[in-house]
């Protein structure tokens, strides 16, 4: 009888702390996007898309995304075979790989920007060279593509390890001996890597992925110091609507479209990566 | 051609040494199992000669090419490994179908091939599902299709069977033994079940503290033990031991009989005989019986013979109670002698 009740009695305090900030702020933010003076209504979503920055800050955010988190995850794939591969100092790489965690979105914005800035490294380095003979501004309003790819070297510099700490743990927990018996059957390294590796790491490969296309949806502080208004996206429409437009209807019809495309990514990601039932390690 | 040669090959784990200087060279299309107890380096040996593991000093040989620089997939091997490594993420037809695949046969043949030893290993109504799904003794003869379904020169099993019941175990060993010897394949067989060994093996290489102690036929294996740790682990019961003391030329002091042995210049050498060697016979030797087992055919009966234990195999219709004091004759041309310093057999 007791024991019937325990797990519902462990489960109360975090279910109750999901209600209280979590599930009841949502329904605050959702009845503010779909109500005006007490009633339902569409027109914030209406007035939200009809602004000419929705629709770019919408494409930008899904392009960034797309660029960002293959080639990221391309390289935690990378890199975390190689740090499983390695016997001494392992743990210093990945401490090394690691650090960019360890600083906020926006600092990691404005150290990129250092980079790029127009007294920036980037140009000094350049101006040193004799590549250039002047200064150039590789992040104005002209140079929209600069732009986006200083935006997606600095959320790969920022973001890669965060895959790479859940891939790293993930290879590490697929035991030896499939790859010894794949190795005496023919497998070569290549091929170890697609039969073995990926097929046991989906588990991992989920919940990476959810969790760095989730964090995509919502890049800001980077796309804010690199970009500044050149380059609207989601997140920064919110900001914009919250705090410069003082409407938080529309802001928050905004975090709706975020939560949204957030929720049908992680559906396919889940889908496609599945394990079929019976095949769990 | 697929002889494997091993030259002096040893291994060390840290300041472990798990095989010292391993000699020994199994012929195109041999059987060969090797025999020994738990931790002596049966498997040590294995993954050297399949490539998983490198061996310290030493070269090991397959075909005329020297192998041990190969990664495995370059050695033309198949294995069976003793903790079955069947691929969880992969149904069973896939598992076996993995070497094949990777070797890029067509699928007709695959098909074929998997179809093929799934039915020799009583397992075709699990093609479909995965290896979560299995039994052990499921999971094994997946292994064991699998390595088979290669049709490699050579095959490592490491105890292939040793999750079946008694009666599959049968079945299959004798499937085992008809496909291998159909086939081209040199096998490395190792087990712990000696009448596995026993009915399987062209010869059996018997492992003790990393070393093979003896390498032979196996009635020869058997019948004379190269040194006393063979006697004493192969046969079940094992042989039996006795002290002898010099008694004048070429004869030696057996609990209290005499026996005529080599004629060695030692003092002390070991007296050993197989329990079902003896017969009840007088003027053998004194012995106090401990325990009657009957078991069917015959009955076990230990015995105290000068302090030391002493097991004999008699007929079920005699009427040796525990307790009694009986008379055990050792058959003269079944008599062993080994050396007690160096364990080794004494001709
Ligand atoms: N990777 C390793 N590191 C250290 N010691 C090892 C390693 N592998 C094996 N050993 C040791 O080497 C010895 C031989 O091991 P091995 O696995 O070859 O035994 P085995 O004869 O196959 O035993 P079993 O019949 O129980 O399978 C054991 O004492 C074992 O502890
Ligand atoms: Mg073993």
């Amino acid at each position: 009888m007791e024991n019937k009740h325990l797990p519902y009695m462990l489960l109360l305090p975090a279910t109750i702390f999901l209600c209280v900030f979590f599930i009841y702020p949502f329904t605050l933010v959702a009845w503010e996007a779909f109500s005006k003076d007490g009633a339902f209504t569409m027109e914030h979503f209406q007035t939200m898309t009809s602004n000419w920055k929705f629709e770019i800050s919408f494409w930008n955010t899904l392009l960034l995304a797309a660029a960002v988190v293959p080639i990221q995850l391309a390289l935690s794939l990378l890199m975390a075979t190689m740090v499983s591969k390695m016997q001494k100092g392992r743990d210093i790489v990945l401490y090394i790989w690691t650090i960019p965690l360890g600083i906020s979105d926006l600092a990691a914005g404005i150290i990129w920007l250092a980079i790029f800035d127009q007294s920036g490294y980037l140009n000094s380095m350049l101006y040193g060279l004799g590549v250039i003979d002047q200064p150039e501004n590789f992040l104005s309003y002209q140079n929209k593509s600069t732009i986006f790819i200083a935006i997606v070297l600095a959320e790969i510099w920022r973001a890669t390890a965060i895959m790479l700490v859940i891939l790293v743990a993930g290879i590490g927990l697929i035991p030896k001996e499939y790859y010894e018996a794949a190795e005496v059957f023919g497998a070569s390294n290549w091929k170890r890597f697609t039969k073995i590796t990926l097929p046991m790491l989906k588990p991992s490969l989920q919940t990476a992925l959810v969790l760095r296309v989730i964090l995509a949806f919502e890049v800001f502080a980077v796309v804010a110091a690199l970009g500044g208004t050149n380059f609207p996206v989601l997140m920064g429409e919110t900001y914009n609507w919250q705090f410069e437009l003082q409407d938080g209807n529309v802001a928050a019809a905004y975090a709706l479209v975020i939560l949204a495309i957030s929720i049908v990514f992680t559906l396919v990601i889940l889908r496609v990566l599945r394990v079929p039932k019976g095949a769990q390690v | 051609m697929a002889e494997i040669q091993i030259k002096n090959v040893a291994k060390t784990f840290g300041s472990y040494q798990a095989l010292h200087s391993i000699d020994m060279t199994i012929s195109d299309r041999e059987f060969m199992v090797l025999l020994g107890a738990s931790g002596c380096g049966k498997t040590t040996l294995l993954r050297i000669i399949a490539g998983l593991e490198t061996p310290s000093v030493g070269e090991v040989w397959i075909g005329d090419k020297r192998v041990d620089h190969l990664p495995p997939r370059q050695r033309g091997i198949a294995m069976v490994f003793q903790n079955y490594a069947v691929f969880p993420h992969l149904t069973v037809f896939e598992n076996i179908a993995f070497g094949l695949r990777m070797n890029k046969l067509d699928d007709a043949t695959i098909k074929e091939r998997v179809n093929r030893t799934a039915n020799l290993m009583h397992i075709e109504q699990l093609l479909q599902r995965y290896s979560g799904q299995l039994s052990g003794g499921q999971r094994q003869r997946v292994a064991v299709a699998r390595a088979l379904a290669m049709e490699p020169d050579v095959i490592l099993m490491d105890e292939p069977l040793s999750n079946l019941d008694a009666l599959l175990r049968l079945e299959m060993r004798a499937e085992l033994k008809g496909v291998l010897a159909d086939s081209n394949t040199t096998t490395i067989y190792v087990t712990h079940d000696q009448v596995e060994a026993m009915s399987l093996a062209d010869r059996i290489a018997v492992m003790h503290e990393g070393r093979i102690v003896q390498a032979n036929n196996p009635v020869e294996i058997y019948r004379n033990p190269a040194a006393h740790f063979v006697g004493s682990f192969i046969g079940n019961p094992p042989m039996n031991f006795l002290n002898a003391t010099k008694g004048g030329k070429g004869k030696w002091n057996v609990a209290g009989k005499s026996f005529s042995g080599p004629q060695s210049g030692q003092e002390n050498l070991e007296f050993a005989i197989r329990p079902e060697d003896v017969t009840l016979n007088g003027g053998g030797l004194d012995a106090k019986v401990r325990i009657v087992e009957p078991l069917g055919a015959h009955n076990l009966v230990t015995c105290d013979v000068d302090g030391s234990l002493f097991r004999a195999v008699i007929d079920s219709d005699s009427k040796v109670k525990a307790g009694e004091h009986i008379s055990l004759a050792p058959m003269q041309d079944r008599i062993r002698w080994f050396d007690p310093q160096t364990t080794l057999a004494v001709a």
